[in-house]
């Protein structure tokens, strides 16, 4: 069942416009990472889906009900903000059964609510604390709790992580994952985190300047990128990138020739500009890799840089010019100048029309 | 061994000075209003003696004479009192709702002309009050109002509501503004969430404000002395004028007014000052 759908939205601010018209369905249940670079609309989009911003053009429905004119307390949301926006002079129990007071439920349903949210989310020692009391990590889970206390139909996040240091960030996506299974409700999440996006998500949506660039699941988006945008920003580290031009089954990559992938052979014409592009993982020294059979080239080149990570080692060539990094499983101590040879997995190389950045083969 | 020691003498040396310059900034700042207090308490010839004395006799003639009747030197002052609390209490009062909410929409929205309107108000501050008794005196004589509370009311008011705004616009601007929309998501209306939380975590720059709108009403006296005629709307800092014959002023009975005047205001401000300190360092509230 679909919970909530955007049709066509559009903000405005003033003559400038923000969001350029955005369709999305989302399910029931389901965990969808709005994802893309700072600026690029995300938090724009989740506010007008929360009602704190009004929707210029379009339509947003929750639960099969148009919601453009409702205000926010009758959409039945929930949201956890950037910087938590706890109230500063209450209680964390207070804070927790903020909505359900106002609602002017029973107290002592209300105290049962709060007392299911603190243990889920671990909060029992600190019920009687003030916020200011509160360290960065028990602030994100009050805000996390005020969210759940009220069983809305969709919660909405806005980075909630990222005013948190590195490790805890780590720690807090595990339980925002593990929240998620409990509560089973859906959750439009924002970051700008492609990490984030693809561990979180059950299906990713990719915002540039306004506009989707693509919506899949994170393998979907890592694998078949629609474009060279895509391709760049989903994965670590990201996709290499080379210019070409076809030249008969052959791509030339200045002195170095490639042949063409057979998954877009046929598509290309002789003397189209193309970028090329593969991911580390699928640029493996000869005996390093995780798979040599298949559709392969070899190629011959020096590394000048390596960075051990411990399973694997990132190595770093230059290939036409360009620098690039491939990957060294069950890795050797490997010399800076040393010269390898490595297999280029074709079938998982990706080729772009120069011109307009999209994937050839995959429209 | 040395060293330590010269270093420990240099700080108590510091340490003195510090104090002393203390003592000389609260003496600068309280020595008058403790005289006032002292001579409230003096006998007459005691406190035009020359050189002054400094070790009081104690007497409470003047508040005698002051709660006495008219005849030997009484004045109205429960009268004189109860306008005093009555224009400077109503008059905080809608200058403070008037002024917070002028405040929060400068603080929260925007509109036109916004910075214009702002400038204008505190321009409007810089303008005498003095300079605005002549020209209110024969407004308010025509339209009926002199010697009234009302009068009164009405320019304290006007006089408070451009610092409120100005006050309250500072508080407000500090409130992050996801701190209504959570309580708006969590259920409230516009109007609930400002009283349920955006008030309360202003809650103390309020209490400041209302509190120099109310020493600004309870101590002024230039607009006062002219608005008011009567015992039935004379202020305290105009009654305090009724001690002056003449030829003669009878400092006793100004001081002991002036005691009962400074009483209340002193009395309040202890009452709030944890809110008037929480007010001033404002700012705990982003966490
Ligand atoms: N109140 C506003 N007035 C004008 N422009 C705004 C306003 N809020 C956001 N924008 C613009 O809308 C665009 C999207 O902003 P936002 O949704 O906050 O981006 P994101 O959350 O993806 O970083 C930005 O270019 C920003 O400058
Ligand atoms: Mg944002």
């Amino acid at each position: 069942m679909t919970e909530v759908s955007l049709r066509n939205v559009i903000k405005r601010y003033g003559t400038q416009q923000a969001v350029h018209g955005i369709d999305l369905e989302i399910e029931n249940g389901e965990f969808v990472v709005l994802v893309g670079p700072s600026g690029c609309g995300k938090s724009t989009t989740l506010r007008m889906i929360a009602g704190l911003e009004a929707i210029s053009d379009g339509e947003v429905s929750i639960g099969g009900r148009v919601v453009n004119d409702l205000p926010p307390r009758e959409r039945n949301i929930s949201m956890v903000f950037q910087n938590y926006a706890l109230y500063p002079h209450m209680t964390v129990r207070e804070n927790l059964g903020f909505s359900l007071t106002i609602a002017k439920r029973p107290e002592d349903e209300i105290v049962r609510a709060v007392d299911e949210a603190a243990g889920i989310l671990g909060l029992d020692e600190l019920m009687d604390r003030k916020p200011a009391a509160l360290s960065g990590g028990q602030r994100q889970r009050v805000a996390m709790g005020r969210a759940i206390v009220r069983h809305p139909d969709v919660f909405l996040f806005d980075e909630p992580l990222s005013n948190l240091d590195a490790k805890l960030r780590s720690q807090m996506r595990v339980e925002i994952k593990k929240l998620h299974q409990k509560v089973d409700s859906t959750i439009i999440y924002v970051t700008h985190d492609q990490v984030e996006a693809m561990t979180l998500a059950d299906r990713i949506v990719l915002m540039r300047d306004g506009r989707i660039e693509q919506v899949g699941t994170p393998l979907q988006l890592f694998e078949q990128p629609v474009n060279i945008f895509v391709a760049g920003f989903i994965g670590s580290p990201p996709m290499n990138q080379l210019a070409g031009t076809v030249e008969g089954d052959a791509i030339s990559l200045g002195e170095v020739y490639v042949p063409i992938p057979s998954s877009v052979r046929g598509q290309l014409s002789n003397g189209q500009k193309v970028i090329f592009g593969f991911r580390a993982d699928n640029l493996t020294p000869v005996g390093h890799g995780l798979r040599e059979k298949g559709e392969t080239t070899q190629l011959d080149l020096r590394v000048h840089l390596t960075e051990p990570l411990g399973t694997e080692t990132l190595l770093f060539a230059t290939l036409a010019g360009a620098e690039i990094q491939g990957k060294m499983l069950n890795p050797r101590p490997v010399a800076p100048g040393e010269d390898l040879t490595f297999n280029l997995m074709l079938d998982r190389c990706h080729v772009f029309d120069a011109a307009t950045g999209n994937a050839i083969g995959r429209t | 061994m040395d060293r330590n020691r010269t270093h420990r003498n240099r700080r108590r040396v510091l340490a003195w000075m510090h104090f002393f310059g203390l003592f000389i900034v609260m003496a600068i700042i309280c020595i008058p209003g403790l005289w006032i207090v002292l001579n409230s308490f003096r006998p007459t010839v005691e406190i035009m003696a020359k050189p002054p004395v400094w070790v009081p006799s104690f007497t409470l003639d003047h508040y005698r004479a002051m709660f006495g009747g008219a005849g030997e030197g009484g004045v109205p002052v429960f009268h004189y009192f109860r306008n005093s609390l009555v224009v400077s209490v109503t008059s905080t009062v809608i200058a403070i709702l008037i002024g917070m909410s002028g405040g929060y929409a400068f603080a929260r929205y925007k509109f036109r002309f916004k910075g214009g309107i702002f400038v204008g108000l505190m321009l409007f501050r810089a303008v005498p009050g003095v300079a605005l008794s002549l020209p209110l005196f024969i407004v308010f004589a025509r339209v009926g109002i002199i010697d009234t509370h009302f009068g009164l009311i009405l320019v304290y008011v006007a006089m408070n509501v451009p610092f409120t705004v100005w006050l309250t616009d500072g508080f407000f601007r500090q409130i992050p503004g996801e701190l209504h929309e959570a309580a708006e998501i969590d259920g409230c209306t516009r109007w609930q969430a400002f009283w349920k939380v955006e008030f309360p975590v202003a809650r103390s720059g309020v209490a400041s404000a209302a509190i120099f709108a109310f020493l600004t009403s309870w101590n002024e006296f230039a607009l006062a002395s002219q608005l008011t005629r009567s015992t039935g709307s004379k202020t305290m800092p105009v009654g305090l004028l009724d001690f002056t014959a003449e030829f003669t002023i009878n400092w006793g009975g100004m001081c002991a007014l002036a005691v009962l005047m400074i009483l209340p205001a002193l009395i309040l401000t202890f009452i709030v000052q944890k809110h008037l300190i929480a007010g001033l360092t404002f700012g705990g509230v982003k966490g």
